[in-house]
Parts: C-alpha cells; structure tokens; sequence
C-alpha cells in the first residue's frame, strides 16, 4: 500500500457505491430474467419453451448463426492475411470500411437490404421472376447477420497475425511447403485463439440480433421468427411466461459467452505479451 | 505495391474485396440511391417533419444523458477495479461485459419488467411519481445499460498504466488527495474518458431492441429515430425509410469521425 493510498472509508465507499451501481444496473436485469423465468416452477417454465414456433426460433436462430460465422470466419482470416502480410496503399481505408457495420444502426443495416432485394428494386423483380425469396425468409435474416457480426472475426485475427508476425511463415515457404501447408501447420495454431475469440463473439452476436433481423424476417410465426424475435412476439402477446423462458436461454447463452470470453482472453493475452517479449531479429 | 515472399496477396484481398463489396458496400449504397429518387423539397419534408425532429431530439438526448451518467459511474468503476484489491473483485470486472453479451431484446423484456408498476423496482418508483416505463427516462436507463461497459473498458488499461509515480510526486509536494485526482490524474485520463463517452454516445444512439421494449413507442414522445425508418416501411415508402436512414449513417459517420479524432489526441504523448 502506498502513501497516496485514499482512507479506509474513502476507499469503502467507493468500492460498495462501484457494486452498488453494478448490483442496479447489472446483476438485477439478469437476476429478474430468472426470477420470472422460474416464478411459476419448472414445468411452467418448460411449457414456454417446449412449443412448437418457439422451437423453430431456436433451430432458425441456430442456423443463422453458424451461416453467420462461418461467412465471417472465412472473410476474417482471408481479410486478416491480406491486410497485416503485405503493404500496400490504402490499408486503413480498408480497416476502416470493413469497420462500417459496427458503426451503423441495427434498423439501418436491415433497411439496406429491404432496399436491394425488395420487389421495389431491379435485382428483387429478377430474383422474384427466378422464384428466389431471400426478404422475409431465412437467406435474408442470414445476411444481414452476416452484415451486423461482418468485423468481429477481422477485428480480433487482425492485431494476433500482426503480433506474431510473418517469419515462421517465411521459414516454411523457404523450406519448400506450399502456401496451404504453411497457413494450416503455420499461421492457424498461431492465430488459434484469436480466431477463437472472434468466432465466440460474432457467434454471440449473431444469435443475439435484433434490429436488423426484425426489419427482413416479415415476423412470420414459426417460420421467420428467431429467438430475439419471438421474445417480443410472446412479450407483445402477454405470454410472459414464455416470453421470459425464452428469454432465460439467451440469458444462459449469454452466460456461456462470458464464460469462454473470460478463458480465451487470458490465453490471448498470455500470446500477445509472450510474442511481445520475443526478441526482432534483426 | 511492395510484396514480401509470402503467397496469396491477390486471393485473400480478392477475397475480402469481394465481400466487402457484397455484403457491405454495394447494399449500403442503396440508401444513396433510393433517397436519390426524392426531390430535396421532399426530402427535407420527410427527415424534418416535427415528429422526425421530435425523435432525433429524444435520440441524440437519451444517448447524451446515458453517455453523461456512465461518464461518472464508469469513472467510479473503472476507478475500483483498476487501483482496489477486494473479495469478488474478478466477478465484478466480468459482470461489466454483460450488455454486451446479452442480446438487446432480453435487456429490453427485463428492464420493462424491473421499472414495472409491480417490477422490483417499479413497485417504490411508481408511488414516488417516477415513472420508469413508458417515459423518456426509460429510454434514458436502457440506453445506460448497454452502453455501460464502454467507458469502463476505455479507462481501465490508461489507470493501469498510469502507475502511482506522478501521485506520489503530487503528494511528497504538499497536494491533498483531492487535488491529486483533479490536476494530475483527471487531466492525464481525460482524453481516453472522452473516448468512451463518445463510444458509449455512438452505440446508445443506434440502439433499437431494448428501446422498443420500455418506451412505449409514442410518435413526438418516446418515438427514437430508427423507429421512424420502421414507420416509413411500414407504409411501404422505401424513398422515406432511406431518407431518415441517410440522415442516421451521415450521424454516426460524423461521431465516428470524433471518436478517431479522440483517440488520435490520446495517444498523442506515445
């Protein structure tokens, strides 16, 4: 403890008045999502999840999701490699427009793409004369999720490849492997939990997706609706009940998120000071 | 264009290209294109009416107010966990992600709940007069909610590495410890504080989910601005929907603007 160290009752007060505020505003949202959740016994919760629309919530919301990531996974890494490997001009133009969604409001990123594939518009008329639905069904909620987690995967690949560094690639090709045989047995186990990490978020994400998703599903029961979606149609129902039983798996989800979050960012950062610590050749 | 001896410059960036163009870029444009169609008396008519003035009011004020409140309590917290040691401490630094973890419309449904006539907290606001439903300061609260852990997590790392050299310094020269904090530690964290209020402003104006939850969605008195984009769809005037989403991208583009500024003039000793 040093000198300049605040009184015991300074420093009391601020810590409780810090859990005082956290309690308020965070733990009590959590804990009253349970609480109603539960309040009826578990049978009753259980009902409001075992229904047939609320299901399919679950099955869409799931598939979105991996469709999400998947996309972003692959975009992130090929983004990640061309970006921190090479120079070229205008590279934070580049970050910065890969950046944009985060940027932009989630009824917005929705909008865009009522705006591309609406009956209103060339492509909508031609996909609608190919009998092609993507607006108000599983394609279009697909997209603009891929839209809403597009920089999760590149923002957290991005900063691993530029810590590590390319030498133990350049070693590789100087030994004769392939590019693939270099990012597969190089880069990849270097990057892991990078990519890790950005998978967990843009998947979090993704299941977790609001604004956007509710401006292209056309809110059909069981069939557009995704767990976000059917929480404010069992809300708007005054089902309650199940509204709060849905809401509980987004709640644990949310839970299991922070959890793994927690896990890979301490192995992250333990690979970032050690690369850090690692004497430039010179 | 320098190249290193590594391979796969033009598919990865060929690659990423693509699908910025794709997914971002090219449907983004759309806004350009379909406000284009209005002429700019229309145009003005649409993003400047008295309820679209109404809601950018009740946008850009809630989004301020929360930014303002998590100003003080992210200083606190940040404050806490970066200079204290005490029991729960690590249970506390990870309870600080959870607006970002949780989705917008579980916060939207809980917090509804909460400030509820009946809610845990409802049930001694409401006989006060205070109405936290339905109002703009439920707007005010879920908007502090999930733009809580920004300024927290922008302060965090500038008070570790502050370290408690200068403090010292203060204090062996005679200044108390108020004064400590107001010349030597305010003025040296308040460039990243700015950042994340800017941050926490920038996401609470976007926000959507949980606001349509708790505010009642009154047109000129809780309507938020995205609401009026869904109201413009709903009558199906895509030229309306797009005008006030242009308004909205030209808004955020110009807070993020700031925000880059911001940090660029934090980081300005490195």
């Amino acid at each position: 403890m040093s000198r300049t160290d605040a009184p015991w009752w300074v420093r009391h007060f601020l810590i409780l008045s810090a859990a005082g505020f956290v309690a308020v505003l965070l733990v009590a949202p959590a804990a009253n999502v349970l609480y109603e959740a539960f309040l009826k016994g578990p049978s009753a919760y259980l009902k409001g999840i075992a229904d047939k629309d609320t299901l399919h919530a679950i099955f869409l919301t799931s598939v979105v999701a991996l469709i999400a990531v998947a996309i972003n996974l692959v975009f992130g890494v090929a983004a990640s490699w061309a970006i921190t490997k090479y120079r070229f001009p205008g590279k934070s133009l580049l970050i910065t427009l890969i950046d944009i969604p985060f940027s932009v409001s989630p009824v917005v990123s929705g909008l865009i793409y009522v705006l591309t594939f609406g009956l209103q518009s060339k492509l909508g008329q031609w996909l609608d004369n190919q009998n092609v639905q993507i607006l108000y069904a599983a394609p279009g909620i697909a997209i603009a999720t891929t839209f809403v987690t597009f920089p999760f995967v590149a923002r957290e690949v991005m900063p691993v490849m530029e810590a590590v560094g390319s030498d133990q690639e350049e070693a590789a090709l100087t030994l004769g492997a392939s590019a693939w045989q270099t990012f597969w047995h190089v880069t990849l186990p270097n990057i892991k939990w990078g990519v890790i990490y950005g998978v967990i978020l843009c998947g979090s994400r993704a299941m977790g997706e609001f604004g956007a998703v509710s401006v292209v599903s056309g809110h059909i029961t069981g069939q557009t609706d995704t767990m976000s979606l059917r929480v404010e149609k069992l809300y708007q129902e005054y089902q309650t009940q199940a509204a709060f039983s849905v809401a509980s798996l987004l709640l644990f989800l949310a839970f299991v998120t922070l959890g793994i979050k927690a896990a890979v960012e301490w192995r992250l950062r333990r690979q970032l000071t050690d690369a850090a610590r690692k004497p430039e050749p010179a | 264009m320098k190249r290193r001896n590594i391979p796969g410059f033009k598919t990865t960036m060929g690659a990423t290209l693509a699908w910025l163009g794709v997914i971002v870029l090219i449907p983004l444009s759309s806004v350009v294109w379909t406000s284009w169609s209005l002429s700019g008396a229309e145009f003005w008519r649409i993003v400047w009416s008295p309820r679209a003035v109404a809601a950018y009011k009740l946008t850009f004020g809630a989004a301020a107010a929360a930014a303002a409140i998590n100003a003080a309590i992210g200083l606190l917290i940040a404050w806490v966990l970066a200079r204290y040691e005490f029991a729960g401490k690590n249970f506390m630094n990870a309870l600080i992600d959870i607006p970002f973890a949780l989705p917008t419309a579980v916060a939207g449904l809980t917090y509804s709940s909460l400030y509820a006539t009946n809610g845990w907290f409802g049930r001694f606001l409401e006989p006060l007069g205070i109405h936290a439903v339905h109002s703009r300061l439920a707007v005010c609260i879920v908007l502090t909610f999930i733009s809580l852990p920004f300024v927290v997590r922008t302060l965090q790392p500038v008070f570790e590495d502050l370290g408690t050299e200068a403090e010292e310094a203060a204090h062996s020269l005679g200044a108390s410890r108020w004064q400590t904090f107001r010349l030597v530690i305010f003025p040296s964290i308040l460039p990243a504080l700015l950042t994340g209020v800017a941050l926490a402003f920038a996401r609470a104006v976007g926000e959507y989910g949980s606001v349509v939850f708790v505010s009642g969605n009154l047109p000129m008195k809780t309507e938020i601005a995205p609401l009026l984009i869904m109201g413009q769809l709903e009558n199906y005037n895509f030229a309306g929907a797009s005008a006030i989403a242009f308004v909205l991208l030209v808004a955020s583009f110009a807070i993020n603007g700031g925000i880059n500024l911001l940090s660029k003039w934090s980081r300005r000793y490195e």
